[in-house]
């Protein structure tokens, strides 16, 4: 079955669609520095992404049903881009060392405290792992979109994509 | 052309509706907005989440963020709204006979009119419809965002439009837990992103699966759910009991069409875009001369589109009735037409573009 199928029966992109469509960073990648993982693979007109870019790293262009593209060596990992998404479909992922951190947008309440301890979910909503909250900003600026990081165990750095929502 | 002294009147209070009387108003023409309900902005101030789109369609602001500028807008141009008012009947000549507060009834002679009626949800209907608990996605995405009222703890959504889903992650914000997200046709409808935040938040999708009935004594505590065919057949030996105390119906939206009819426009069917609508041109002027439809009653699509329709016929109308020149109409619509046909690229804009393309050109691109 094709990526683009399954996810339409399931709901969320696999792991492997998302290799395809060059928006799954490797181990390698995440260890060498936090990348912005951008799970965007149908052309719909949207491009705030691009527009909330400081660095001009991320390009839709035009048309705006592009699909959007991220350059590594310009992006700053700010993170601006994560609560612009209306389709809350970036994060920002890392490696170091033996455990893996997470940069979500979250708009659900109660936010979840920095120092809690939640479980992590992948694409399908199934628990991975326990994690821990890192921060919770929640600025103005993000229009009520928090942005929550979590530490996890890196072996499930690729699979991690959320937090189990009744955890918070 | 000679400025009329008729003013333009705008039936229907929503995005479509409020962008057509601001940018009337903003040419200077004389502009009455009517509305049935108590309060404007249409569907916009249940709409919680970010929009698509890009800057200039307002993209990642809030629905009811945009509903707020344009009141915002309206008042700073001292726009005559008249709340609670139904439009009830449409004569020759473009009378137009409206009933304020069920207290006062009158009739105005309109320079032009546009209809931005919006449209209706479609029902559903299986055993057990009737019982408390049964409504429309719309109905939920009401009582949760605008009256702030849970309808249920745990519910079924039939249908996996952006409707379906994004309600369905509306109930969730809102506490509810959401035991399914079913889908009659074998592919989900709503976009990925769409989709993908709520199966992460632990929403299991059934695609190829119907609703079979909702069982309780007082109101709904059991959905069962099947299985379908290709022909949409249930398959026997396939149902599945939920324990859900809410069902909510997101089978699509008809063109709310009654006023158009009344007006005598002419209609067309086109089921890409919800079924019978009013044919219209590219400046979305119906096949009655000074009759406009604009947003969702013109074909369903989203608020963003019915937004740049709306400021298209607004535009359109202020040079009909003498409040704009040729040259400055033409440049505005040509940039507002390029905006709108932004939002109909892609996989999921190109079916409403086809079907928008097959109802202008059926106009030969003009009417009169």
């Amino acid at each position: 079955m094709s990526g683009e199928m399954k996810r339409k029966i399931e709901g969320a992109p696999s792991l492997d669609e998302l290799k395809a469509a060059g928006m799954l960073p490797s181990i390698e990648d995440m260890e060498r520095r936090p990348c912005v993982c951008i799970e965007c693979v149908e052309e719909i007109p949207c491009n705030p992404c691009e527009t909330s870019c400081p660095n001009l790293a991320l390009t839709v262009g035009s048309p705006i049903t592009n699909l959007p593209e991220i350059d590594r060596e310009l992006c700053t990992i700010c993170g601006l881009c994560i609560a612009a998404c209306p389709g809350l479909a970036i994060t920002i992922k890392s490696i170091q060392g033996d455990k893996a951190r997470i940069r979500f947008p979250w708009e659900y309440l109660p936010l979840p405290a920095a120092g809690q301890e939640v479980q992590m979910v992948d694409r399908l909503g199934q628990p991975l792992c326990a994690g821990k909250i890192i921060s919770v900003v929640n600025p103005i600026r993000n229009n009520k979109t928090a942005v929550v990081t979590a530490e996890f165990p890196r072996t499930f750095a690729q699979e991690a994509i959320s937090m189990r929502r009744n955890d918070a | 052309m000679a400025r009329s002294n008729k003013p333009a009147i705008v039936v229907g209070a929503g995005p479509a509706g409020l962008c057509a009387a601001i940018e009337l108003k903003k040419a200077g023409a004389s502009v009455i907005l009517m509305d049935e309900n108590s309060k404007p902005g249409g569907q916009l101030f249940k709409q919680i989440h970010k929009f698509f789109g890009s800057q200039e369609h307002k993209a990642g602001v809030r629905g009811f963020d945009i509903g707020r500028e344009l009141l915002a807008e309206s008042m700073e141009l001292g726009m005559d709204v008249r709340l609670d008012t139904e439009v009830v009947g449409i004569q020759k000549g473009l009378q137009v006979w409206a009933v304020e507060k069920r207290e006062k009834s009158y009739t105005i002679d309109a320079g032009a009119l546009i209809l931005a009626t919006g449209a209706t949800e479609n029902a559903l209907s299986f055993p057990g419809w009737t019982l408390p608990g049964v409504m429309t996605a719309g109905c939920a995405q009401t009582l949760i965002n605008v009256h702030r009222v849970l309808p249920g703890k745990r519910v079924l959504m039939v249908g996996s439009g952006n409707v379906g889903v994004i309600v369905a992650y509306q109930l969730l914000q809102a506490g509810a837990d959401v035991a399914a997200v079913i889908e009659a046709a074998p592919r989900l409808g709503g976009y990925g992103v769409h989709t993908a935040k709520v199966r992460r938040s632990g929403v299991p999708f059934h695609v190829s699966s119907t609703i079979l009935k909702a069982e309780g004594s007082q109101s709904v505590e059991v959905a069962v759910i099947a299985k379908v065919d290709e022909r949409f057949n249930p398959i026997p030996g396939t149902e599945t009991s939920l324990e859900v105390d809410t069902i909510c119906i997101a089978v699509g939206l008809t063109p709310s069409i009654e006023l158009a009819s009344l007006a005598g426009c002419e209609m067309m069917y086109v089921p890409e875009l919800g079924g019978t609508m009013p044919r219209h041109d590219e400046f979305l002027r119906s096949s009655v001369p000074g009759v406009y439809v604009v947003g969702d009653i013109a074909g369903v699509e989203e608020a963003s589109t019915a937004m740049e329709e709306g400021r298209l016929a607004g535009i359109h109308a202020a040079f009909s009735l003498g409040c704009m020149d040729e040259a400055t109409m033409k440049e505005r619509t040509g940039e507002t037409i390029r905006r709108l046909w932004a939002l109909r690229q892609g996989m999921f804009g190109e079916k409403r573009h086809l079907a928008k393309k097959r109802v202008v050109e059926k106009e030969g691109g003009n009417l009169r």
